[in-house]
């Protein structure tokens, strides 16, 4: 029944869906979160540029910032993200790149979300003992933000899981590519979307499971 | 002015301390600091009182520039408050505060409340930040609580951690806003007792508060406000038993006789 399968690299396409959501997501947690510290920051021209930033990546589709990596920085600017020759690399990277500028914008304002919950006092504490802002934001407010947003932290990173298919597009041999090419080849449309289906559920649901079950034992008692 | 900062503290050094001058500030339309001059002297405890509303904890909050001023000049200890940035978190440091909601960081245990700021902002080596933080912890009775979320604290319990947090930066002056007011009656006292213990050692005190036995038993001086302005200073026995000002009268005839 599943004889479909033979001839193809399905586990390998799905370990390229996970290292895309990996490095992505590692990414738009850093890019994200000095984002979120620059919306918030006594400086105006940061937080104006935190605002345009978020407003700007977070209502272009995925697809037109994906390919535009792969036409616009690497065919115009020839931009090639230390991987000149290796055509599969590049791809990929270009692919991580644009996920990582599209979900730091929803990783920004979930943690922004986060960091109007901890209540304002204690900031004022952390700076009555003279902490900078700087100290004030990584030592206060965002660690308390981070517990209260994990599960919404979840979230993006289950978007970002099924977002990966949109490298797609520009050649990645994801999880999303195989299964387009078995669906040409094959008769058996409705057993490969199954599969494939079931693959990213296998995915995404430990994610949720495991960030729920980490985000009420983190949570901030007050 | 001069004739009521008084008595007990004749060997302390003179020098003026914290030293406001003519400082306005508005919130929107309201006035909320009009023209307040003050001098605390060093060693001084003096206790702000007056009805809600009377810009009190304002002025407490300006001391250490958690409010800006529209107007005017504040120094502390000779040097005028900076505006922004390290400098002003250099004075902070110098400056305790003792929040009405305590504010114990609620990610933090009591120990590592305690130790934060002697090594993210003084650079104090880990060991003896949190052997000064035990030491501390106990003078004000919750050494037995080090290793416990602030959550699991009583008010009481938590204020006073709050009081040992201040205290462990070596603070010049501590400021204290309001700091029984979200306590349950039974808690009050502890937390008074510890206040007036640091002010029997000498600590620098300026106590927003509606407790009038400790502004009778431990303050060298009480300022009365309203309406965003100083009505009236004097030694706790002239203010409670003679006050000047019918607004002071007003006030203590509220709060005194039921």
């Amino acid at each position: 029944m599943f004889d479909f399968l033979e001839g193809y690299d399905v586990l390998g396409a799905f370990w390229t869906t996970v290292q895309l959501t990996f490095f992505a997501a590692i990414g738009s947690l850093i890019w994200g979160t000095i984002l979120a510290g620059m919306r918030v920051s006594p400086v105006p021209l940061m937080r104006a540029f935190g605002t345009v930033y978020v407003n700007v990546f977070r209502n272009i589709p995925l697809t037109v910032i994906i390919v535009f990596t792969s036409l616009g920085l690497a065919d115009v600017f020839g931009v090639t993200m230390g991987v000149p020759s290796d055509f599969k690399a590049l791809a990929f990277r270009l692919a991580v790149l644009g996920l990582i500028v599209y979900t730091s914008a929803f990783v920004c304002e979930s943690l922004r979300a986060g960091i109007n919950t901890v209540p304002v006092g204690q900031a004022e504490a952390a700076r009555a003992i003279g902490l900078s802002f700087t100290q004030v934001l990584t030592l206060i407010v965002l660690p308390q933000a981070f517990r209260t947003v994990i599960g919404p932290l979840a979230n993006v990173l289950i978007a970002l899981t099924k977002n990966t298919t949109v490298a797609a597009a520009i050649g990645v041999g994801e999880a999303a590519l195989l299964m387009k090419e078995m669906i040409e080849n094959e008769a058996q449309l409705l057993l490969i979307s199954l599969v494939f289906a079931l693959g990213f559920v296998v995915l995404t649901l430990p994610t949720g499971l495991i960030l729920g079950w980490l985000g009420k034992r983190l949570a901030v008692k007050r | 002015m001069t004739e009521v900062s008084v008595a007990k503290d004749d060997a302390v050094s003179v020098a003026d301390l914290v030293v406001l001058k003519n400082v306005n500030k508005h919130f929107g339309a309201l006035h909320v600091l009009q023209d307040i001059d003050l001098t605390i002297a060093r060693g001084e405890v003096v206790v702000v009182i007056g009805p809600s509303g009377s810009g009190k904890s304002t002025l407490c909050r300006t001391i250490n520039r958690l409010e800006s001023i529209d107007s005017g000049a504040i120094t502390i200890d000779g040097r005028p408050l900076p505006a922004e940035g390290r400098e002003l978190a250099r004075l902070r440091a110098d400056v305790g505060m003792v929040f009405q909601s305590f504010n114990l960081f609620a990610h933090k245990t009591v120990l590592e409340n305690v130790t934060l700021g002697q090594v993210k902002v003084r650079r104090a080596d880990r060991k003896a930040a949190e052997e000064k933080a035990r030491t501390l912890l106990d003078r004000v009775g919750v050494g037995s609580q080090a290793d416990k979320y602030p959550a699991q604290l009583s008010g009481g319990q938590q204020q006073r951690v709050a009081i040992a947090r201040a205290l462990a930066m070596d603070p010049k002056v501590m400021l204290f806003d309001e700091p029984t007011s979200a306590l349950d009656p039974e808690m009050i006292n502890e937390v008074l007792e510890v206040m007036q213990q640091l002010a029997r050692d000498g600590m620098t005190m300026i106590v927003v508060t509606h407790e009038m036995g400790f502004a009778r038993s431990a303050a060298n001086r009480v300022v009365f406000m309203a309406d965003g302005r100083i009505v009236e200073e004097a030694v706790p026995d002239q203010f409670f038993s003679n006050p000047r000002s019918d607004r002071a009268k007003d006030f203590l005839s509220k709060i005194l006789h039921h």
